[in-house]
């Protein structure tokens, strides 16, 4: 069932562009964007038992020193993708030994700290970041050549990304590793017994989700050709665990549906709602008091019953 | 030295803001386990009821208007208390994301009423006038701050240790469900803590006024610095947020002298506490 | 400093913890020999479950040395002497409740092998643990729900199921906390069989409150209470020990 619905939706998103205009494709390619964000941070929640709000500092600094490197220190595209990542990487595995000091609401608090504060440098350090007007005028990356300018390119390019993202993850959380991981988050106490190393594994687990939130991080500033602090707020790490929890967290593909449905909502919202910020957080109380494990969890139920009640 | 010493007291009274405002969130986090990211915007709100209504009627006393912000924020936190936060005891997370979407609904409506402009505050014509103390020039309404948070720090302190319904608190953050058991109106608790919590923060807001104007964003400046306090001072602990609002008056005010890379001060006392002590310099609870 | 060798599977020297002003363990010493059958009883309170956290590694003491096997494991986390070949079963059920039964061994397997960090093989493919975990489930007779989630479980059946865990790692020092508490005879007589049956060369560690249940599987006894140790010694010596009596008729 799961491979039919995959196949057809890969086949669906390979040929969109053919049948649809720009903005339906620039909207897609930011939803793979999206997507690729809330699965890592899913790592987290959903698989790791880790609530972060801290998560668009991976996203942010990525794509800050893919911006740097290329318009400032003239460095070519293949080789700043290469230390934004090692970059964010390593800034993930020193935050992540210190927000593991504390696990559940102390955790929380520590990512959302250490996050805000980064947001307080990228508006402070303007001869640097550039403050509050961002860093404009950067360019896409061809990758063996081939410009990703046109809305198409840069959708396929994403899609690939999107892909890899997900089968990478899947693996991950399928594996001896991934079976841990959600062991430490159901049973801390019986994996230590055991013989497993709960730090260890949720430390590995912070630090690739990281990694993932960088390549994120990457495609953002690629697509937008363009940085501002506002993407190391709290809004944005709120947006992305608002998709984590809309979609279900207990699965591996409902982020991706939830931060879909959070982009949709803020683009079509925004055309009739000013207030974003506002909607968000009224779609957050109803969420959590409504359908508090998400929509595709939600949906399955749904679906359940209606098997019951034809068989 | 003139200069000095003015910096010392300005990080005094930051510190006795930052301890008005942390007060209320280690309160509310010890007794309900609750992470109340709200906490920056009821602060926000009140210094905008402080800066519209100071500004409309010159006459105002800013203390009256404190208490006045104070009620009203007060109301609206334990409306959202009862409405919102009773419904989702047995989700802790659930929680966490509400207090964070009030806060989006708080901020923009603050941004809807009025407007992404600074709004300066007038400080208080009586207190206007410096205090001359030692031959120095100190700025009269950040002496009065100071007074205020001390004075407050001494109330709360009663209030906690001495009184009944200080020591019914104290009982619910120790064993929620024996202090229950023994007859301990447990849920009533909880709306007043967090009334408590969130008219103190309101209030902190107003007097906060005429030191940091009200703005858009104020939120998101003030409650990472409560964070931190917290996680500084330790979860649970008043005097623990006491000191840690002071230390971090302090480091905040000299580190931002330093242009760019100021701000990461603010990082380096929280890393060595969590590294070294992950329950804080005076913290009970785990987190 | 080099300590004479001994030939004791654990050995606890002077163990001290404090909760504040609350002494839960005075000076408690004890040594255990391999394949030893011990017994650890006392009233509610006594302090036998926080010893046995302090052996597991759950708890540091305040003062005191823990050796296994002649090695110093007092600083070591619980996962590193589990690796040392200490294993333990909780008062309270900690399984995977969402989880297959043939899952939750599986997990335990998993626990002292190297491929448990490996991420790119999906945990299904490695046939030989699944054969090995349905293997243990079979010898404690659950194989006929080796598929079914252990929320589904009796309790009794919970019991077995933990213990299975427990032993399917093969350890030399095996702590079983309260294993017959809140059984049904009946349960109660299957999981004693399965106590009984565990390998000699297995060091068996058992803590239980309720005297008249466990006492026919111990060889040695030691009585706890307030913390300390009370008596310690040879199972009938210790039974008819007077101060024994005391300790039980006064809780």
């Amino acid at each position: 069932m799961k491979w039919i619905a995959s196949a057809v939706f890969a086949a669906v998103a390979l040929w969109l562009p053919f049948f649809v205009g720009d903005f339906y494709i620039n909207l897609a390619s930011q939803i793979f964007i999206a997507a690729i964000f809330a699965l890592s941070l899913n790592l987290l929640v959903g698989f790791g038992g880790m609530t972060s709000l801290g998560h668009a500092s991976y996203l942010g600094v990525a794509a800050y020193v893919s911006a740097l490197m290329t318009s400032r220190y003239g460095f070519g595209h293949g080789t700043a993708a290469l230390i934004s990542i090692l970059g964010t990487v390593a800034m993930a595995a020193f935050f992540g030994v210190i927000a593991l000091r504390a696990t559940g609401l102390g955790f929380l608090m520590i990512t959302l700290a250490l996050s805000q504060v980064l947001w307080g440098l990228a508006y402070r350090m303007s001869d640097v970041t550039n403050g509050d007007n961002g860093i404009t005028g950067l360019t896409r990356p061809a990758p063996f050549g081939i410009s990703l300018d046109s809305a198409a390119s840069f959708y396929w390019f994403a899609l690939v990304v999107a892909i890899i993202a997900f089968v990478m993850m899947a693996i991950f959380v399928s594996s001896s590793f991934g079976s841990s991981l959600k062991g430490v988050r159901d049973q801390p106490r019986r994996m230590a017994a055991l013989g497993f190393n709960p730090w260890m594994i949720r430390w590995i687990t912070f630090v690739y989700a990281g990694f993932w939130g960088g390549v994120a991080g990457l495609l953002y500033v690629y697509y937008n050709k363009y940085i501002h602090p506002t993407s190391l707020s709290t809004t944005s790490s709120a947006e992305a665990l608002l998709g984590v929890i809309a979609g279900g967290s207990g699965t591996l593909a409902g982020p991706a549906v939830g931060a879909a449905i959070v982009l949709l909502l803020k683009n079509y919202a925004s055309a009739y709602v000013e207030r974003w910020n506002m909607l968000l957080g009224v779609v957050f109380l109803f969420i959590v008091l409504v359908m508090p494990t998400g929509i595709v969890p939600g949906l399955q139920q749904l679906a359940a019953r209606f098997r019951g009640r034809w068989s | 030295m003139q200069f000095w010493i003015i910096q010392g007291l300005n990080s005094l009274s930051l510190g006795g803001l930052l301890f008005l405002l942390s007060s209320g969130f280690s309160l509310i986090f010890g007794l309900m386990r609750l992470a109340n990211l709200t906490h920056g915007a009821f602060f926000m709100l009140g210094t905008y009821l402080g800066a519209v209504a100071l500004r409309a009627y010159s006459g105002l006393n800013i203390w009256v208007t404190a208490i006045g912000a104070g009620i009203i924020v007060a109301a609206l936190g334990g409306l959202f208390e009862r409405l919102v936060l009773t419904r989702l005891k047995t989700n802790p997370l659930g929680q966490v994301l509400v207090t964070l979407g009030m806060s989006f609904i708080i901020s923009d409506a603050c941004l809807v009423l009025w407007g992404g402009d600074s709004i300066p505050v007038p400080t208080p014509h009586n207190l206007q006038a410096p205090t001359r103390l030692f031959g120095f020039a100190f700025p009269t309404y950040r002496l009065a701050l100071v007074g205020v948070a001390v004075s407050a720090a001494i109330v709360l302190y009663i209030l906690i240790d001495r009184t009944r319904l200080g020591a019914m608190i104290r009982a619910g953050v120790d064993d929620r469900q024996m202090a229950r058991a023994v007859g301990i109106p447990v849920s009533r608790l909880f709306t007043l803590v967090f009334c408590l919590g969130a008219g103190v923060a309101g209030a902190a807001g107003v007097l906060g006024g005429p030191i940091l104007s009200a703005y858009p964003g104020l939120d998101a400046d003030m409650l990472p610095l409560a964070l931190i306090v917290v996680i500084l001072g330790g979860i649970g602990s008043l005097f623990g947020a006491f000191i840690g609002s002071f230390i971090i008056g302090f480091i905040y005010t000299f580190g931002t002298m330093v242009p760019d890379l100021g701000y990461i001060i603010l990082f380096l006392p929280m890393i060595v506490v969590i590294a070294f002590r992950p329950q804080g310099l005076f913290g009970r609870l785990s987190a | 400093m080099t300590a004479p060798s001994s030939d004791l599977a654990l050995e606890i020297i002077e163990l001290n913890k404090a909760f504040g002003g609350l002494k839960v363990t005075q000076g408690v010493s004890l040594s255990i020999r391999p394949g030893e059958r011990r017994l650890i009883i006392g009233p509610n309170g006594a302090g036998k479950t926080t010893l046995f956290n302090q052996i597991s590694g759950d708890m540091r003491p305040n003062s005191g040395r823990i050796r296994l096997f002649d090695e110093d494991v007092t600083t070591l986390a619980p996962y590193q002497r589990a690796h040392r070949g200490l294993s333990r079963t909780y008062q309270i059920i900690t399984l995977f409740a969402g989880d297959t039964l043939e899952h939750n061994v599986t997990l335990g397997l998993l626990g002292l092998l190297p491929s448990r960090w490996q991420m790119w093989r999906p945990l299904s493919s490695y046939r030989h643990l699944a054969e090995d975990a349905r293997r243990t489930l079979d010898s404690v007779g659950l194989l006929h729900l080796a598929d079914h989630p252990v929320s589904e479980l009796a309790y009794g059946e919970k019991r077995r199921l933990e213990l299975a865990m427990a032993m399917a790692q093969k350890p030399r020092v095996l702590l079983l906390d309260e294993p017959l508490a809140g059984l049904s005879d009946n349960e109660r007589g299957t999981v004693k069989s399965l106590i009984a049956s565990i390998p000699k060369e297995v060091t068996v560690v058992m803590i239980e409150h309720d005297m008249d249940t466990a006492l026919d599987l111990a060889e040695t006894v030691t009585l706890l209470n307030y913390g300390r140790v009370i008596v310690d010694g040879e199972r009938d010596t210790v039974i008819a020990d007077e101060r024994t009596r005391e300790v039980y008729l006064g809780a």
